[in-house]
């Protein structure tokens, strides 16, 4: 029972969305991400699905075939940390759907996706260039709440959901938000949250009774928090500062917690701890600025120093200019800056398709293009992390997903006639 | 040669005004300002030159630069693409730096004796970046209320606050953006109050003081706001509506007008009593008389355009829409006027006057012949306005308009340079400009590509090969040395 209202929900892959469609991209540089790059390899789509990825591929007669000579095939970009459709405009406050009230700065039970808008206009010019998939996550308070990741695909939001929920999101670097004025306090606020979900979940019945004492969060908040205590749902805790990261590496240590850490300015300070507990990290690579005490040794490199350390790196934005939303397109980008500061190709590539992917839950249907995945294909006039090149197709289970965004529309009308 | 002779006439009417000031009044000169005495007054001169970098008297030049050179050696890139910012794009081209100047650009210039080599080859070169949108300094890292200087918030109108007066050198961002090629900055006040501030041109240099960046002979901006900022900063108080932002834009006018008037009638002949002195209205005069250039932030179109008729109806210049996301739907207008769009490249949505942009907008507000250029308004953005230039040249390409390398190195360099009326010696690579030039690993427009070194007035400031190099006062102790 407990494990049917916990489960992660695994949806959309099959929807019916996905047309009964043969579709052969072939002659392509193909970049399948589990494996190495292919030249000339055809990538065969069938009913939504990667049937072969490969040379030596027999291409049906009913196929429409999509000559990628001279381009290069990925997977579906996948941006980790976005609040698409669920912020349309950051300061129109109707717009907003990020962040919950919550309780004492708990907002476990908060499943973000449930304010999920699927007419965003932000969905189109996104996936138009290349992003297929996007993890959205909740803000604020200690314990934000559940993120999901969803394929930018039509509506319904249900339609979009590809598995939710994937994450439970908290912090260790913001007191204030965590309605504490010390660290200690924060990381001490966290312990005896995981204590009391601790308890509730072994006195669930005395709990009911009211036979115990008062606990620290909601009722419903403690029940969400009990998949994270018993390690089968990761928890992303966001973390700069060098001893903030310790302190969350304490933690899991401490009560046997799956974790990622997000922004992780100085992460590559603490790169040999947070290779040997295997937790992963979610980095940008184009802030360098000391923009906080917290993250005083912000460096552009720090993703490639992670990965040189052994250290699983999910690429993140960490620019300015509405990365998480309006941007969220600019996530190749990233990827393009990591390889400038020392990130091997590859690896870049995967942080940004096949890591995500794995760190979510989802590699076994995206993240990668292999036989029995599903067919978030992108088709790329060029390198996928320069300015010049432009997507060519974007497939999403395995439809066409290219249209004119709002901003073509508007240039439509604006740009000078000839 | 003549803004030698304007600097010395600046700088006279400086003296002559402190020393009058002095026997009668003893306080400080941060103290507020006494007007000044007809009694006291030397020979009276005639209506004073507008000074490049001040202004008219009295106040002409409070705050003159000290910026001096750093120690420079002739040196030669060769074998290296040049975007010129002036012309096409020249291949295996070399550039000579002399004595803080351009000395020659071509395919054949011979090295002089005493020349540093630099081969160029698989490198570009550039003018420096130019950013006429930063609150660098004004806005440092680490930030957090300590730091928190760009925004006077507290009065609708502040044309009397100088966004100097906030620099802190000391900031860490500095040296990075000089590493992304960044040679010349404008930094503003921020964008709470209708009317902001003056701006101050300051160049990428280690300084203990603001003065010792002030890039000599710059002319000073003013900062006025649009839209949403203002309105939702004085909710309570107003103006609350974008129809208040107007009613107070054009009363902060009727009384510059009177008070420009007033000096001008007492300039004229400096008869009886000075009248009394008011920084704020004394900035809006110098703009009325042209003496200081109007940096508008303003997002919407229509705005834009009532903008342009505010500043008829006052008879003052703007020079540029500063954030202009819609400049693409008034390109005709801004050319019309002369006015200059700074624009990012794909920012938006963030609110709901941000809500139309679209990443041609700097290609279609050229392609109507408008003055475009980009600009950052964030620290990070001015460590690669050359990557943002990129993505605003393709995708004008994307749309079906064509803008070459050469047209957009222009929304880097000269564009900006006329901005801040700075573009006879900044901004191209051309004979007798500043020697401020960048050399980047490969093309500007590539995300792999990086500022190599930088020249500042020929002088080199940034070299990524240096381990030594500039680190703030802050960053000493508080930030990794090999970061």
């Amino acid at each position: 029972m407990r494990k049917l209202l916990f489960a992660a929900v695994l949806l959309g892959a099959v929807s019916a969305s996905a047309a009964a469609q043969t579709i052969a991209i072939t002659n392509g540089k193909v970049y399948p991400v589990s494996g190495a790059p292919i030249n000339s390899g055809t990538v065969l789509i069938r009913d939504g699905v990667i049937v072969a990825v490969g040379t030596n591929v027999t291409i049906p007669a009913n196929a429409t075939k999509i000559d990628a000579t001279g381009k290069i095939v990925t997977p579906g970009l996948i941006n980790s940390t976005t609040e698409l459709g669920v912020i349309e405009i950051d300061q129109v406050r109707a717009t907003n759907d990020v962040a919950a009230r919550g309780e004492n700065n708990v907002a476990a039970s908060f499943k973000v996706w449930d304010g999920l808008n699927p007419s965003s206009v932000l969905f189109v010019p996104t996936r138009n260039e290349g992003v297929t998939t996007a993890a959205i996550f909740p803000q604020g308070g200690l314990i934000s709440g559940q993120a999901a990741v969803i394929d930018l695909v039509a509506g319904p939001a249900a339609n979009m959901i590809r598995r939710a929920p994937v994450a439970m999101i908290a912090q260790v670097n913001n007191t204030t938000a965590a309605g504490t004025t010390a660290h200690g306090e924060l990381i001490g606020k966290l312990r005896t949250l995981f204590d009391d979900a601790k308890f509730y979940f072994q006195r669930r019945v005395d709990y009911e009774r009211a036979a115990t004492r008062t606990l620290i969060a909601r009722r419903d908040d403690l029940e969400a928090l009990i998949p994270v205590i018993e390690g089968r749902m990761l928890l992303i805790i966001d973390a700069n500062r060098m001893d903030e990261i310790d302190a969350a590496l304490a933690l899991a240590r401490d009560y046997r917690l799956k974790i990622a850490i997000s922004s992780g300015a100085e992460a590559w300070l603490c790169a040999d701890r947070l290779a040997a507990a295997r937790v992963p990290v979610l980095v940008g690579a184009m802030n360098n600025i000391p923009s906080s005490f917290a993250t005083l040794n912000q460096r552009q490199d720090n993703a490639a120093l992670l990965r040189r350390a052994g250290v699983t790196v999910v690429l993140v934005s960490n620019n300015d200019g509405g990365e998480s939303r309006f941007n969220a397109r600019n996530i190749k980008y990233e990827a393009g800056s990591a390889v400038a500061y020392g990130m091997s190709y590859d690896d870049a590539l995967r942080a940004i398709t096949l890591a995500p992917a794995e760190l979510f839950g989802v590699s076994d249907r995206i993240g990668s293009l292999q036989a029995g995945r599903d067919a978030n294909i992108v088709v790329w006039s060029g390198d996928p992390f320069e300015f010049s090149t432009q997507v060519e197709h974007v497939f999403i289970r395995g439809r066409e997903a290219k249209e004119p965004s709002r901003q073509d529309m508007l240039i439509e009308r604006y740009k000078p006639k000839r | 040669m003549n803004s030698i002779v304007r600097i010395l006439a600046c700088t006279c009417l400086l003296l002559a005004f402190a020393t009058q000031l002095l026997p009668q009044n003893t306080q400080p000169r941060e103290a507020k300002s006494p007007a000044p005495q007809s009694t006291a007054a030397p020979t009276p001169s005639p209506a004073p030159t507008p000074g490049p970098g001040g202004t008219s008297f009295p106040n002409a030049d409070p705050f003159p630069s000290t910026y001096k050179p750093f120690p420079r050696r002739t040196t030669l890139i060769r074998n290296v693409t040049i975007l010129t910012a002036a012309g096409p794009t020249i291949s295996n081209g070399s550039v000579l730096l002399r004595d803080g100047k351009i000395a020659a650009v071509g395919t054949s210039v011979a090295a002089p004796p005493d020349a540093l080599v630099i081969d160029g080859s698989g490198k570009y070169v550039t003018p420096g970046l130019i950013d006429v949108h930063s609150h660098i300094g004004d806005y440092p890292a680490p930030g957090g209320d300590a730091n928190s200087d760009g925004n006077e918030a507290t009065n609708p109108v502040t044309a009397n606050v100088w966004a100097e007066h906030s620099v802190w050198p000391q900031d860490p961002q500095i040296p990075r953006a000089l590493a992304g090629g960044l040679t010349t900055m404008q930094v503003l006040p921020g964008s709470a109050n209708l009317i902001g501030g003056r701006s101050v041109v300051l160049k990428l240099v280690p300084s203990r003081t603001v003065q010792g960046m002030k890039f000599p002979g710059a002319k000073y901006g003013l900062k006025m706001a649009c839209g949403e900022n203002p309105k939702r900063v004085y909710q309570q108080r107003g103006p609350s509506t974008r129809m208040g932002n107007v009613a107070g834009y054009r009363a902060a006018w009727i009384q510059a007008e009177g008070y420009r008037r007033k000096w001008d009638a007492w300039n004229a002949t400096h008869k009886g009593d000075a009248p009394g002195r008011d920084l704020g209205l004394e900035t809006l005069s110098e703009v009325l008389r042209g003496n200081i250039l109007v940096h508008n932030h303003c997002y919407r179109a229509d705005e834009m355009a009532q903008m342009i008729d505010i500043a008829k109806e006052f008879g003052y210049k703007i020079r540029a829409f500063h954030h202009s996301v819609e400049a693409y739907k008034v390109a005709d207008l801004l050319k019309a006027n002369d006015i200059g769009a700074a624009e990012w490249a794909d920012w938006g949505a963030f609110k709901m006057e941000a809500n139309d942009s679209i990443k041609a907008n700097l290609a279609i507000t050229d392609a109507f012949g408008a003055r475009t250029m980009i600009h950052s308004d964030s620290a990070l953005g001015a460590q690669r306005l050359n990557q943002e230039v990129a993505k605003a040249m393709y995708a004008g390409r994307a749309s079906g308009i064509m803008v070459t390398e050469d047209q957009a190195i222009r929304w880097l360099t000269i564009n900006p340079a006329w901005a801040l009326g700075l573009d006879d010696k900044i901004g191209s690579i051309e004979a007798g400009k500043n020697a401020d030039v960048v050399l980047w690993s490969g093309n500007p427009f590539s995300i792999y590509s990086k500022a190599e070194k930088v020249w500042i007035d020929g002088a080199l400031l940034y070299d990524r090969s240096d381990t030594e190099r500039w680190r703030t006062d802050f960053e000493l102790g508080n930030v990794k040395e090999n970061n």
